[in-house]
């Protein structure tokens, strides 16, 4: 029996022949997204690390949370961006949807960024891994340089408050940061609201164990399901907004926010009513 | 004809400097200056064998009419111990300024490096050039290199007429290049941080040579990053340059700098750098290349295919 076929088997690629599909393919060569030589930005995002993350997160869009996107029309082919929406969930599963949702955009596919926490460098693989498929650690100076070379950013401005909070709490959304809106003033950068619909009930939180958090070093604890639940994902995404002078008061930041945050909201109540079943 | 300015070189030995001497030579009269050894030049440059902290140093100045420094000279973490190197590159520097001073030099660069930013997980990418210099706070070795250079700032600004250049550039490499990460990569095993394989600039030392040269001939003074609008992973640099890798655990942070210690690494891997193999200090350089429209000339690949034909020679 002729076995030499084996000698050329190699598991990593036929998985990675497997995941990373033509549709992605197409999607990173579409999007307007300048690297270096050896296809790195100077943020640790990397072209082959970028299409694998899209492959997982085609699994999980597509077939685990079977994701409806509307408003796609909505995001700028290129330039500046920030994406603003409302977090829930526990686990950053909103941002991989709206990532993915972003880079295979029908319309004209964008390579999203997101900020991630500080802690995340220090954790062996994680950091790079992160890094590598174009998320780095909220510092402005990585936002400002960001937007600078016209690239799209996912903020979330409630932050943990938004994605630790309880299920019964649900669709309601917590104190914005007032960050964003300050970069996108500072930096004439459009605004692009999105409502997300479906991830509170991916892990509905009962209680939060504070105690046992503050021993972990983690933000959040919570009495929950261990793996998210296959809830159906709903992601509308708003007309670009424009912020732009200066204010004479925070105050007047906060109003620009709460305007924002009314827009995220209707954007949630159009997927609630979008909704037909939860699961 | 106008009289040839004179260029006063330090650190004549090294390979950076050799390249700087050879474009200023013919156009300038040139004097070269080594701690080490007594410099091999051209007939017509004169070349001294001194330590700039000591006396002696002060006779170049009086010999010969100096109008600028190119000051390149420095002592090395893994080249001597912290106390002298403090006198060499510290005190050594702030003799050089005041001698500069007295003697009515007209231009200073000085040499600096990107390690003065400090490896920390907490840095943003693309640092400018009024980013703090936190490296003190990583390790009591680099304790040096930020000094020197606060204290090139204080007479930059209190001394305007020195017109006083400090240059900060990211990973120098090629040949000859005697700096730890050359080493490094000239080496067949190089050590990695499981888990960890921060991003990185790197610049030809030809490169290096001529963005020195620009910062001396259009005379702009001010600090500068000198890096690439490219960058590659550590360990991808690694593997370009035909090393193989050698995996060390990085938990917990100690035990990578105690097996570096055990082992003596100090001259490619000392225990004081090992943040730079874990976390990234990415440059923005782009105020250097606009202010003197420099761009580098040769590619990363360029840079990595000199250390891979070089083991395959050596093979």
């Amino acid at each position: 029996m002729n076995l030499d076929f084996l000698k050329n088997l190699s598991l990593k690629e036929e998985v990675l022949k497997r995941l990373i599909t033509p549709e992605i393919e197409d999607s990173l060569a579409r999007a307007p997204k300048p690297v270096g030589s050896f296809g790195y930005d100077p943020w640790g995002y990397h072209d082959n690390m970028a299409k694998i993350g899209m492959g997982v997160a085609k699994l999980l869009y597509e077939k685990y949370f079977r994701v409806t996107a509307s408003g796609l029309e909505n995001i700028p082919k290129t330039g500046r961006l920030l994406v603003i929406p409302n977090h829930s969930g526990q686990l950053p599963m909103d941002g991989v949807l709206i990532a993915y949702a972003l880079a295979t955009n029908p319309h004209g596919p964008r390579t999203p960024r997101a900020m991630i926490e500080r802690f995340f460098p220090t954790v062996p693989y994680l950091g790079n891994v992160l890094n590598g498929l174009g998320a780095v650690i909220g510092d402005p100076v990585n936002c400002v340089k960001m937007l600078e070379a016209d690239e799209a950013i996912i903020v979330f401005p409630e932050g943990v408050r938004g994605s630790g909070k309880l299920y019964k709490k649900r669709y309601q959304l917590q104190r914005f940061g007032n960050g964003f809106m300050h970069l996108a003033m500072a930096h004439r950068t459009p605004i692009v609201p999105c409502g997300v619909v479906g991830c509170e009930e991916t892990m509905p939180a009962i209680a939060n164990i504070k105690p046992l958090a503050k021993l972990l070093g983690i933000p959040y604890a919570p009495i929950a399901p261990l793996l998210p639940l296959p809830a159906r994902v709903h992601l509308n995404f708003g007309e670009p907004m424009h912020f732009e002078g200066d204010v004479d008061h925070e105050e007047e930041v906060t109003a620009r926010v709460e305007q924002v945050k009314n827009e995220i909201r209707k954007l949630i109540d159009k997927g609630l009513k979008e909704r037909t079943a939860i699961y | 004809m106008a009289e040839k300015k004179t260029v006063l070189v330090t650190g004549a030995a090294g390979s950076l400097a050799k390249r700087v001497i050879a474009r200023l030579h013919g156009k300038y009269q040139v004097i070269a200056v080594d701690f080490r050894r007594k410099v091999e030049t051209d007939a017509d440059i004169p070349s001294y064998k001194v330590e700039i902290f000591k006396r002696g140093f002060e006779d170049i100045f009086r010999d010969h009419h100096i109008d600028a420094v190119i000051h390149i000279g420095r002592i090395f973490a893994h080249e001597n111990t912290r106390q002298n190197r403090y006198n060499a590159n510290v005190l050594g520097t702030k003799k050089l300024l005041e001698l500069c001073r007295k003697y009515h030099v007209g231009q200073v660069i000085i040499h600096s490096t990107y390690f003065v930013y400090g490896a920390s997980a907490y840095n943003p990418a693309l640092l400018d050039e009024d980013t703090p210099l936190k490296a003190s706070e990583v390790t009591m070795d680099l304790v040096d290199s930020v000094e020197l250079e606060s204290l090139a700032n204080i007479y930059l600004w209190k001394h305007p007429e020195l017109n006083i250049t400090i240059l900060r550039p990211c990973n120098v490499l090629g040949p000859g290049v005697r700096n730890s990460m050359s080493l490094l990569l000239s080496r067949p095993v190089a050590p990695v941080l499981m888990g960890f394989s921060p991003l990185m600039q790197f610049l030809h030392v030809d490169d290096m040579a001529d963005a020195m040269m620009a910062a001396f001939e259009q005379n702009k003074p001010g600090i500068y990053n000198v890096a690439p609008d490219d960058w590659v992973a550590y360990q991808e640099a690694v593997t370009q340059c035909g090393c193989r890798k050698l995996p060390l655990f990085s938990i917990p942070p100690v035990l990578p700098k105690i097996i570096s210690g055990m082992l003596n690494w100090n001259a490619f891997f000392p225990p004081y750098l090992i943040n730079y193999f874990k976390y990234p200090v990415i440059l923005d350089g782009e105020l250097f290349r606009k202010t003197f429209k420099w761009k580098p000339k040769r590619s990363l690949n360029d840079i990595f295919s000199y250390y891979r034909k070089n083991k395959l020679t050596a093979a």
